[in-house]
């Protein structure tokens, strides 16, 4: 096993798939000439040249419409995005293109493009820069969704995307690239998608949480852990599709769940899953699924209420303990 | 594929039965009309049979419990078969909910608006309205918890430790608790919930203990004594609750006594018993005796349905039996037509079946009057509550030996007293008199029940 970053992570699977497949190509705002905004396409410059490394104007849309087109071409494009708050300028490239082609032309042409970038919020960004999308994107008919915890689901989501035939909307984190972690060392490391991982174990409460939100409830669970609450954490990885087995296999176990989500409450993924759920595992439930997530609001620039806005790891320690009916 | 087996409905007024015997146990294989199990509903104890071809996979009610009409007995069906689906109560689409799972969308959006509204209901009613959005934005200071400490309703609750029944009657319990219970043949009735609001959870059927319900069931504990002991309701004890409470309760009920001269009945007896190789009781020849009043008297025959009072074409006399758990009152059918050695036979055959359990429905029905004798336990005169839909219930008391004025003088006799409860909606006064008065010269002339 390695310890890598994040953004290493990332880099040695686009490296690997670029090196595999000469279809294979990067474009998007500063993935060239800077290296990449957040340094994930660091060296792929130099090492594939102009023609498969390309800089886009500040143009979403339009070179998300060249990735699609591209895509149905033959080739294997991979569209960054400097944040997702960026792409629902290109809405209708992912939503009412590359979601919809194979369906429309009755599968004589697919989309095997991934549009990659960090999202949700990242800190004191304001409202515009600070939305979760991936249950957004979940909802649409043909786009699959991951949204990797570390490096290693990262490394190995990554690849699985890029050989994907449809597309895929691979979501990131601004404040994680640089998280650590390590990773499988094996040779042409894949995850397969829509397979969920049960990161920690437990006997009393199912926490489901992907992104960003896992690393929120492993810190709540350490915590619990100090009161003899065992957690039992379930990473989904891959938001759609969504891996409700692994998930209620351990609801089967611990009989209650807490679903944190990044993602603001009306129809999220939270939502969801908590309707699985009662449909798959409602002989087992002990008490009412809880969610934590953002609140119906949008974020807030002030820090104060910034730190009120974002899911808090003692917001999933109340929940666990009302499911658990501690207090 | 597997089939549940449902509580059938084997009588007519039956709510609920209770399994009083299995005859099969899981595993054991059953061929169509093979007699799997015995019960107790409010009249008898009945076979149920069952249908299909098959093995028991699964026996869902032990013996002593109670299930109600279509509720599930048992599932018969392969060996091995995944019952998963009839055991969630998914009823027979164990498939369709299977692939429901692997194509979500459409068939999501179908059953989405029922749970959709049924989950707002829930939601009302807990947290009185309009709270829902606030718990869901948990993360903004009210987290799930704190918004049920900041409801009044539940925080209440939860000091109280109150019952898990709501106002509505309702008993909140977890799924899971739910179905723990069931498994380990628990009543959720007796169980107090610890959760909010006093849901039952996990704990509180982990933690059950069946002595619990006493001690703490009783409200007036200062009351009771070591001794006291809380019997559970037999079949057969609701069914003698309800029926006889609406019979006293709605039936206007007045009652005339008659004190009858049984001398000529007794030696009548006697002789008959001579001759008879069934011996004749005083209660079949009472019997024959009514048969023969009640055809000259039709109002005393007579029903009372609401809009009509049905004088009926025959006359079906029901003879109350005391057995160990309560009482019953088999029907001999049309008892006018047939003779003392007939009804003395066929009383003690039913009054047999009666103590054994095993009287059918179908010999429990149809009466048109019935007659209660405790006269054997020296009871002079006693009244009783009529049988419903009869109209006349006759009580008849000892045969007593007493002076009695013969004559001018004083000499010793046989008396008995017999008390005729009346449905004053159907017979009045005078009706009633008339009838005592037929039944006093049939029992003291018996050579007239031949006339």
């Amino acid at each position: 096993m390695a310890v890598l970053q994040f953004r290493e992570a990332l880099m040695q699977a686009i490296d690997e798939e670029m090196d595999r497949d000469e279809k294979v190509f990067i474009m998007g705002e500063e993935v060239a000439e800077y290296n990449g905004a957040y340094k994930v396409t660091e060296g792929l410059l130099d090492k594939y040249g102009f023609r498969r490394v390309i800089d886009t104007p500040i143009s979403e849309l339009g070179f998300s419409g060249i990735g699609v087109g591209a895509a149905m071409n033959g080739l294997r494009p991979i569209v960054e995005f400097m944040t997702f708050n960026f792409a629902v300028l290109a809405a209708d490239q992912i939503i009412n293109h590359a979601s919809k082609v194979r369906y429309m032309l009755g599968g004589q042409a697919s989309v095997p493009i991934v549009f990659r970038g960090p999202n949700a919020s990242a800190g004191q960004l304001g409202a515009t820069h600070s939305v979760a999308y991936d249950s957004m994107y979940a909802h649409f008919p043909g786009l699959s969704v991951i949204y990797p915890s570390e490096p290693d689901d990262a490394k190995g989501l990554l690849k699985s995307a890029i050989r994907s035939e449809d597309p895929i909307l691979f979501m990131e984190s601004e404040q994680m690239y640089g998280l650590k972690g390590e990773v499988s060392e094996e040779e042409d490391y894949t995850i397969p998608i829509g397979k969920a991982k049960v990161k920690r174990e437990g006997s009393d409460v199912t926490v489901v949480a992907s992104g960003k939100m896992y690393h929120i409830a492993k810190q709540a669970a350490s915590e619990l852990e100090k009161d003899g609450v065992e957690v039992e954490i379930i990473d989904p990885r891959t938001i759609k599709p969504f891996d409700i087995e692994t998930v209620v296999k351990s609801i089967k176990k611990t009989n209650r769940c807490v679903i944190v989500d990044e993602a603001h409450p009306f129809g999220g993924m939270a939502a969801e899953v908590g309707f699985l759920i009662q449909r798959e595992a409602f002989d087992y439930l002990d008490a009412p699924v809880q969610r934590v997530t953002l609140p119906d609001v949008n974020a807030p620039f002030s820090k104060p209420l910034f730190d009120l806005w974002l899911p808090s790891a003692k917001n999933v320690i109340d929940a666990v303990n009302t499911v658990t009916y501690r207090k | 594929m597997a089939q549940k087996i449902e509580m059938p409905k084997l009588s007519d007024t039956m709510e609920e039965g209770v399994i009083a015997k299995w005859n099969v146990k899981e595993g054991d294989s059953v061929s169509s009309g093979d007699v799997i199990a015995e019960v107790e509903t409010d009249k008898a104890t009945m076979e149920v049979e069952v249908f299909d071809d098959g093995t028991i996979l699964k026996i869902l009610a032990k013996e002593g419990e109670a299930i109600p009409l279509g509720g599930v007995m048992a599932i018969v069906g392969e060996k091995g078969e995944d019952i998963s689906g009839l055991m969630d109560g998914g009823g027979s689409d164990n498939e369709e909910s299977k692939s429901e799972t692997k194509s979500e969308e459409k068939s999501d959006s179908k059953s989405e608006g029922e749970s959709e509204s049924k989950s707002e209901d829930k939601n009302k009613s807990k947290n009185e309205g309009g709270k829902e959005e606030e718990s869901d934005s948990d993360s903004v200071d009210s987290t799930p918890s704190d918004e049920n400490g900041s409801n009044g309703k539940s925080k209440t609750g939860k000091d109280k430790k109150p019952d898990s029944k709501s106002d509505d009657g309702r008993i909140k319990v977890s799924p899971l608790a739910k179905k723990m219970a069931e498994e380990k043949g628990i009543d959720i009735e007796n169980v107090k919930g610890t959760g909010p609001d006093g849901r039952i959870i996990k704990k509180d059927i982990e933690g059950y203990k069946p002595a619990e319900k006493s001690a703490k069931g009783a409200p007036v504990a200062s009351f009771d004594s070591e001794e006291s002991e809380d019997v559970k309701i037999s079949q057969m004890r609701k069914a003698i609750a309800r029926r006889l409470s609406e019979s006293k309760f709605t039936n206007p009920h007045f009652y005339e006594t008659i004190d009858i001269n049984m001398e000529h009945a007794m030696s009548a007896r006697s002789k008959l018993n001579e001759v008879s190789d069934v011996k004749i009781s005083f209660n079949d020849i009472v019997v024959k005796a009514c048969t023969v009043a009640l055809r000259r008297h039709p109002a005393v025959n007579s029903s009372w349905l609401d809009d009509v009072i049905r004088k009926h074409g025959d006359v079906n006399v029901a003879v109350a039996v005391a057995i160990d758990e309560g009482l019953m009152t088999p029907v001999i059918r049309h008892a006018d037509k047939k003779n003392l050695r007939q009804i003395g036979n066929e009383t003690r055959e039913l009054a047999g079946l009666a103590r054994d359990r095993k009287l059918q429905p179908e010999q429990m029905e149809g009466s048109t009057f019935t007659i209660s004798n405790l006269g054997m336990f020296g009871i002079e005169e006693f009244t009783a509550i009529i049988n419903p839909p009869n109209a006349c219930i006759l009580a008849v008391g000892a045969i007593r030996n007493v002076p009695i004025v013969k004559d001018g003088e004083v000499v010793p006799g046989h008396m008995m007293k017999v008390t005729l409860s009346s449905d004053h909606r159907i017979v009045d006064g005078a009706k009633a008199a008339e009838f005592l008065n037929t039944l006093r010269q049939l029992l003291e002339n018996p050579l007239s029940m031949l006339l």
